[in-house]
Order: structure tokens, then sequence, then C-alpha cells
């Protein structure tokens, strides 16, 4: 018989177990019998010489080998009908713990695809990306096109690819639309190790300037724009004013940094955009896959090599250069994983704290089933055995609030990825998987396990028959402590939560009332696509601009309106370096300033104050001395304080020519109210739209912003403003449209974002606390029923009941609070590393949560402090 | 006054009923009487460990079990010993004796010392 037909015969084995003790017993008392002791004496010692059939019997159950796997099932059957018999501890109980795992579990989802599961690439580990960096401005944006081809052909260990943004208007087939595009080097898509969904990629003899206008369309695109036709290969679509013939259909879902509908070759933008030739110009994105045989660490020393090379050979661009490589992924990912680790810890905490209160129920239930516990051990229950039932029982809850929590995190992981303020790397990754699944079953288990530990840990082994001759009341104080201790962790939690969630709104109050440098009220800011016909020469680029400006002015409701490169606390910005004298320092070794190209409302239009000398004018033209504004960072770093009206500034990337400083305004938080304080570039400085130099207005009109200020709320000016500036042909457009209200707003998004979610975790924690404390009061009080009997006859009055028992739990809220506070600032510590703009945990913090939780706490001990009072003795003595 | 009756060395049960069951198949309560009369009273046989062991070495195929009528007509569960279990009972019989022998001969190399 194997084991599982031993498992289907249990009824036949228990029934043959019974006959043949039986006919043990049976023989030896009708020998005793004869031998002439009385029957009943004689059933006695033949019990007695047994030991017991009861006991003996579960011996013979215990080896029988399945004994594990009955005994599960008998207490799996038991404990549910336990649960079954009370529905409303059931219901609270697995309500509390789906929430914990369903949260633990949606947390765990997003880590999983975002920063576990490798990218979807084959041979993901070897790709990697290039980074250059500078001892003054540290990790650079980019790398310039010529160090791409220089790596590209010197090294061995990395086969490289490269790509840049792009975009602008398709104008056939369809209706003229705004798309963002990709312009990419004819090994990306071999280095990353995918091929077309149709079509081929890009030959190296298309990456080139002056070869045939190629595209790769998106998998999207080619549904919208030619009906996912199969014979669109070899067709022709307009872009940006210029035939392109379609070669490749891009795999569905595929992104380069966010989506892109077009794909040209690189060196093709060597004909429009002078930067490719700048070795100093660093906008190009470089990934590449580590070459057979080589690891990451052989990359780096080439790489390393490679760029003392470059340095030594282009002293001017690439001096104090230097290069690595590091994983795609982490590149991908950014610094998004320390949000994601400290949500998690914070789910965890509740988590944590839905144990605890599940727990401290459980224990109160031990205690009163303390007498069925006892007489299960009279009629031959082992305590291991007792104990692994006690433990089922938790697990069958812990496993069931799984089974919930899994449900809830498989409707709600999608919404809650919608609602992540700004883009969430890999977003469209994240679901589901097994790994989440053993995750989630783990964590219910190991809750279970954890709030079923005391109870199981209380089965008696010695002292039964003073269980069974003692009442049910006399024998609670054991568990006293293990209340107060639930209650002390439960607050302490609570706690740590709730100052995390104050050390969040206190810094995001503070951040808030920063002044961000600008007046950001009825400001909106726009890209801008020209007519691709108004592309071909400078002077109409300048014109059409020009055009843009007048035709916006226009509409009723615009107040002024200009044009500049960057916006403030939008994504993008060009640093520059910048020197007091002619005599240039040792490359990389000058400062570094943010410069942005404006038009001559930009002051007007953002609100920017001036502080001395003048903003540009018309007289400040191509022919006219070149001229900069700089702000008072800028004047204070280069020129000491005052009067730096009228001192010059040599900026390599502009000319020979040094720049007059016409102008100081005061400084704008560019990169964010929280995090300019910390940026590196902190310098900032204007130059006129006007002279850009010819060559590279081309380029500038591909990355000019339109902002406009309005007497109305901006989103009232929109629609006639789009109406007023689509152009002569119709093929101008708005696009990316904020007003700077939202752009502020969303530079403290992270921030909010954190605040909002640890502020429902707080609010959580507290709410589960006092559930807890309610409890475990209710249960202890319940406990001294007697006790306070005795001291009212005694003369206790009323009032002096509530003190004993707010005192009893003022006691352990206290001490719950003062361990929290040190948790707290530990928890404080952390946030501090990983949250931009934190402001230490300081004592008004404190002063406002704790507060809230005492009362909070206190409100949740009232209830049962009250019932005691109002205890008639006579009653409760009557109970003992 | 009755002699001190010695507890059962360690794991010698499951030997002597072995070799009990050994003679032909036999009932619980055969066996209980007759490791009794065979220990003539000496060794303290725990009855309540005897079903226990015969479980036991039932699970692990020493034993093999049928129900069959005893000279009084009751229905009873007779063990008797299977293949493997005489082979089982050869070997730790031979790894008692040689036991006992060994310390038999350390007993009396004590001896020996002494004279």
């Amino acid at each position: 018989m194997n084991r599982w037909t031993r498992l289907s015969h249990r009824t036949q084995m228990e029934a043959q177990l019974e006959k043949e003790l039986t006919f043990h017993l049976e023989q030896h008392t009708s020998q005793l019998v004869a031998r002439g002791i009385t029957p009943n004496e004689a059933r006695r010692q033949a019990r007695l010489a047994l030991g017991g059939p009861e006991q003996v019997k579960e011996k013979c159950r215990d080896v029988r080998g399945t004994r594990w796997l009955e005994d599960l099932l008998q207490d799996t059957r038991y404990a549910l009908r336990t649960f079954w018999r009370k529905p409303a501890f059931t219901v609270v109980a697995l309500l509390i713990l789906s929430l914990g795992i369903g949260a633990t579990t949606v947390m765990f989802a997003v880590i999983n695809s975002v920063l576990l599961r490798p990218l979807s690439y084959p041979e993901p580990d070897r790709l990697v990306t290039l980074r250059e960096s500078t001892e003054q401005i540290g990790e650079l944006w980019g790398v310039s096109n010529p160090d791409f081809i220089d790596v590209r052909r010197a090294n061995q260990t990395l086969a490289l690819a490269a790509w840049t943004y792009a975009g602008g208007t398709i104008s056939a087939p369809g209706e003229p639309e705004y798309v963002n595009g990709r312009q990419i080097s004819a090994e990306l898509f071999s280095t990353l190790g995918i091929s077309p969904a149709q079509g081929r990629a890009f030959r190296p003899d298309e990456d080139r300037p002056g070869a045939p206008a190629v595209a790769i369309v998106s998998y999207g695109l080619w549904q919208h724009l030619f009906g996912s036709e199969p014979s669109t290969i070899g067709r022709s679509l307009v872009y940006e004013g210029k035939p392109y013939t379609v070669i490749g259909i891009a795999p569905a879902g595929f992104q380069l940094d966010g989506d892109a509908e077009i794909f040209t070759p690189l060196q093709q933008r060597q004909t429009t955009d002078p930067r490719m030739q700048n070795r100093a110009a660093r906008f190009l994105r470089v990934i590449a896959r580590l070459r057979p045989g080589f690891a990451l660490s052989d990359a780096r020393v080439q790489l390393a090599l490679i760029a003392q090379h470059l340095a030594q050979e282009y002293p001017k661009s690439n001096a104090g250069l230097s290069m690595t490589a590091y994983p795609l992924q982490k590149e991908l990912v950014g610094d998004i994983g320390s949000t994601l680790w400290l949500l998690l810890g914070a789910v965890g905490v509740v988590l944590l704290i839905a144990c605890v209160n599940i727990a401290s129920l459980l224990l109160a239930r031990a205690v009163s089933r303390e007498r069925e516990v006892a007489v299960r051990v009279a009629l031959g229950a082992g305590r291991g055995r007792l104990t692994r039932q006690c433990l089922t029982e938790s697990a069958v809850l812990g496993l069931g609030g799984g089974m919930l929590g899994v449900v809830l995190a498989f409707v709600s992981v999608h919404p809650f990825v919608a609602f992540w303020p700004g883009s969430l790397p890999r977003a469209e990754e994240i679901h589901l998987d097994w790994r989440v699944l053993v995750f989630a079953v783990s964590a219910s288990l190991v809750s279970g396990i954890l709030f079923g530990l005391a109870p199981a840990l209380r089965v008696p082994m010695r002292g039964v028959e003073q269980t069974l001759r003692a009442g049910a009341r006399s024998i609670a104080g054991s568990s006293r402590r293990l209340h107060s201790a639930f209650v002390i962790s439960e607050t302490a939690l609570a706690v740590v939560l709730l100052v995390s969630a104050g050390m969040l709104g206190h810094t995001l109050l503070a951040l808030s009332s920063l002044d961000p440098g600008f007046n950001v009220h009825n400001v909106m800011a726009a890209r801008f696509a020209l007519s691709p016909a108004s592309l071909s020469n400078p002077e109409q680029v300048r014109a059409a601009w020009q055009d843009v400006l007048d035709h916006a002015r226009r509409v009723p409701g615009v107040e002024s309106v200009a044009l500049a490169d960057i916006i403030p606390m939008r994504e993008g910005s060009n640093s520059l370096p910048y020197w007091t004298t002619a005599t240039p320092p040792p490359p990389n070794q000058e400062p570094v300033a943010l410069a942005s190209c404006v038009t001559l409302d930009y002051l007007n239009v953002m609100g920017i104050p001036l502080r001395q000398g003048r903003f540009f004018n018309d007289h400040d033209r191509l022919d006219s001395e070149p001229v900069v504004v700089i702000d008072d960072n800028l004047a204070q770093h280069a020129f000491g304080t005052k009067d730096a009206v009228g001192k010059r500034l040599w900026i390599p990337a502009m000319g020979a020519t040094p720049a007059l400083v016409v102008g100081i305004v005061g400084h704008v938080r560019q990169w964010g109210l929280a995090a300019d304080d910390q940026s590196r570039v902190r310098d900032q400085m204007y130059y006129p739209f006007a002279q850009v130099p010819a060559p590279l207005l081309h380029f500038f009109s591909s990355i000019m912003s339109f902002a406009a200020r309005t007497t109305i709320p901006p989103s009232n000016v929109l629609e006639p403003l789009r109406r007023e500036l689509r152009g002569a042909s119709g093929d101008q457009a708005l696009y990316e449209v904020h007003t700077m209200e939202q752009l502020v707003s969303s530079s403290l998004a992270r921030q909010r974002f954190l605040l909002l979610l640890f502020g429902i975790f707080a609010g959580l924690a507290l709410l589960l606390a006092c559930i807890g404390i309610y409890g475990v009061l209710a249960y202890l009080t319940g406990q001294r029923v007697p006790e306070i009997g005795v001291r009212m006859t005694l003369g206790a009055n009323p009032v002096d009941v509530m003190r004993l028992v707010l005192g009893q739990s003022l006691v352990m809220i206290f001490v719950g609070v003062g361990v929290g506070i040190l948790a707290a600032l530990a928890a404080g510590r952390i946030l501090n590393r990983l949250v931009e703009g934190m402001r230490p945990a300081d004592a008004s913090t404190f002063a406002i949560t704790i507060p809230v939780l005492v009362v909070a706490a206190l409100f949740a001990s009232f209830v049962p402090a009250r019932r005691a009072s109002r205890i008639d003795p006579v009653t409760a003595l009557r109970q003992q | 006054m009755a002699p001190a009756k010695s507890d059962l060395p360690q794991g010698t049960l499951d030997l002597l009923i072995l070799k009990v069951v050994a003679f032909g198949p036999v009932h619980g309560y055969a066996i209980a009487q007759r490791l009794e009369q065979v220990s003539r009273g000496v060794v303290q046989v725990p009855e309540g460990s005897l079903y226990p062991a015969l479980h036991r070495l039932e699970n692990r195929g020493l034993l093999a079990a049928d129900w069959k009528e005893t000279e009084t007509g009751r229905e009873a569960k007779f063990y008797r010993l299977t293949r493997k279990g005489h082979k089982q009972l050869a070997t730790e019989a031979a790894d008692w004796q040689r036991l006992i022998d060994a310390i038999g001969l350390i007993l009396g190399m004590a001896d020996g010392g002494a004279r």
C-alpha cells in the first residue's frame, strides 16, 4: 500500500485499529477474569496495562507516514469550520490581510517588471550604454558624433550604435501631423538584437550624408498611416518637406526612450545639423553590445584608453573627458529604483501592522480557547500536533488573504501605474507573472506564520490539570505582556509612517513656497513645428518665426509672446562653458552655465525680474556685437558682486568674439523647485535668437519652443492660437503644450506622489493600530471584569476605573511612541537620502503627527474604558 | 519483594517482536503475552509501545498482517514475518550477538587484569 492508497483507506484503517485494540483489551480482560478478578476491575487493569487506548492509537497513527498529510487536511477542514463559525472575525481579518498583501504585491509587481526582469532583447545583460563625464560637470548628457565614430572604429570590445531625438511633420500621405522621430545609426537594430517586423534595417551605405532618403516607420504609424498594408515597403512619405522611401517597419512596441513614429539614418543629419561635426556637441545616445568573449570590465579599460587618446589628440574639446560603459538596464530605469523600494518598504510596514493586528486577535481567541486546548492535551494530543494545528489555522487565513490580495493586485496594478507621475520606465511591461505570484504566496504564508506564532507557542505542555481546574478568567495574566508588546509595536510602526508622511508634507510645503524665479501665472509654453517648406534657407526660417510671433500677438487674450530653446522645469537643457578673460583656462576646467536662446519679449512673458542693465532689443543683430544677459548667480561667480554690466564673457561655443554682458536678471529654478539647489549647473545666461548664426538656424528651428503670457487663463487662448498659427499651408502645429503652473507643479510630482501614498499608508496604519488597540484593550478589560468588580465593591468609582484602563493603555501607547520616534528618525535618514529637497525630521513634524496618533489611540481605548466603568460589581463578582 | 524490572534497551523491542513473530502468525495480544513469559518478568515490555512498534514494522515491510479467526472464533489481526523481515531478524540477531560477545569480553578482561 503506498501513501495515497493508505490515505484514502483512512476510515478502514481507523476501524481496524479500533478492532485490534478492542480485541487486545478483551483478551486481557477475559484472562484476568479467569484468574478470579471481577470483570470491572479486570477491565480497568487491562486498560492500565495498555496505557490508554487513545494515546496508543495516536502513536499508531503517527507511524503511518501519511500522518502529516492527514493532519493537514484535518486541520485545514477544522480551520475552515472555525472561521466559518466566526464570520465577523474572518471578514475583518481577510480584509486587513488582503489590503496589506494586495498593496505589497502591486509594489513588488512594479519592482519585478521595472527593476528585476531583464530587458526584452536577446542577451540583455550584454547591452551597455556609453557615457562621457568630466570632473567639472560630472556625467554629460550624451556623446558627440565625432567621438562616437572614433570609439566605434578604435575599440574591439563593443559593437556600438547611436541615436538621437528628431521629429517633424509628415505631410503625405494623409493630413499633415507632427510625429516624434529618432535618427539612428545603421547598426542600432542589430546591436539591440532585433529585426524589423517587415522590410529591413538601414544598411551602412544609407547611414551617411547625401545617401538616398529612407525611413523605417513604427508599427503604429504603419497601421494608422498605411492601414497595415503589406505593400507599404517601398512606398514613400513626405517628412519635414522631403520625400522618404519606407524600407522597414519597426517591431510592435519598439521604443527608444519613449514612443517614436519614424526612424531615419543618423549620419544624414549632417546636412541639416552642423553639430554633427562638432566634437564638443555631445547630444548622441550610444547603445553598445559587448562582443563575444569580452566582459564589461574589458570594455571599460579600453574606453578609458580611447578617451585618453582622444584627449591628447583633441585637447580643446576632450581634455579631462573620461568614458565608461554602464549596463543598459540601469540607464533605462534611472533613479526610479529608490522610489520603488521606498514604497515597498512603506507597504511592508502596513502589512506588518496588519499581521500584528491579526496576531493579537488570534491570541485573544487562543487564550479564550485555552481550556479546549487543555482538554485536547488530556485526550492525548501532543504539543507539536497542537502547535501545528494552530499554525495551519493561521496559514489558511494567510493564504485566504493572499488570494484576495492577488485579485486586488491584479485589478489595481494598471490603475496604479497610470497614476504614476511622469513616465514610469518600462511601464508597458508591467504585469503579474509567476514571480509575483510566488512572492504573494510567500508573503501570505510568512504573514500567516508570523501572526500564528504567538498563539501557537502558547500551547500548554505542563500544568494541564491546573488549567482544567482553574476558571478561564484566572489564566489570562500571562498573555497580558504579549498583548502589550503587540500594541507597542503597532503604535511604533504607525509612528514611523506618520512621521514619514509628516516629513514629506513639510518638505512639499517648504518646496512649494519657494520662489521659482518667474511669474508662473497665465503663461503657456509649447513646442512648435515650423512648416517644412520654410526650412530651406536661413532667411526664410527667420521670417517664418517672426511671422509666428506676429500672428500670435494678434490673438485676443495674448499679452506677449517669445521663443526660447529651453523652458524652465521642462526636459531639455544646454550647458555651455564660459570664461572671463581672453586666455582660456585648461579645457573642461572652465565654469559652465545654462544657456538659453530667446527672443526679445522673453523676460516679459516669463515675468523674470531685470536687476540691472537691459534685456535684448532690435539693435542686437547678427552684424552687431554679440550680447548676453546673465543671472545673479553667474554675475556673482564670474565677477564678484556688483557691476557685471559692461563686462565680457568668452563663450567658446558662440565663437571667438567675447559677448558683452548687457543685463543681469533674477535666477530661475530651471531644474525644478526641489532639484535646482542640488544641480551642478546653476549659472544661467541668455543670448538673442537674432544672433544665432545662419548655418545653425535650421537646427535651432527644430528646438525652439513657443511661450506666451496671457491676460485670461491660457487654456482659453489655446484653440484660437492653434488656428492662428497653422500657417499658410496649414502644416504648422503647436504640440506638448503646458502651462508654467503645470510644469512647476510637476517638478514636485515625485514628492507629491510619495506624500500621497505615504499619507494613505500612514492613515491605514493609524486605522489598523487603533483597531488593534481597541481589540486588545477590550479583551484585556474583559479579562479584568472580576478584578474591577472587586475594586468597585471596595469603593472605587467609575472614574477611577476609567483612569485605570486608560492608564494601562497610555503606558503602552507612550512606550510605542518612544520606540516609534527612534525608528522614525532612522527612516527619516533613508528618506533624506532618497528624496531630493527632503527636509530633515524636525520637532514640528513630531509635534503635529504624534498627538494625532495619541488622540486616535486614546479614542480607541475610550470605548473599553467606558464599558469597564459601567460594570455592575454584583454581576462581575458572580461571574467568578 | 519481586526483583526490579529493567527497562528494555533502546531498539531491542523491534528485535524481540521479530523473533516472536518468526515462530508463526500471531496476534498482538499473544505477542505481548509471549514477551512477558519469555522474559520471565525480568524486562518490562510496555504494552503501550507494542502496537505502535507493530505498525511501524508493518509500514517498513518487515511484517505483514492478515485478519483471521482465532481458536475461540474471534477475528484478530495476525502478524507474520515477510522475507525482508526474516533477513532483518538474522542481521539484527547477529549484531546483537556480536555486541553481547564484545561486552562479555570486556567484562572478562577486567577480571583477568585484577588477578
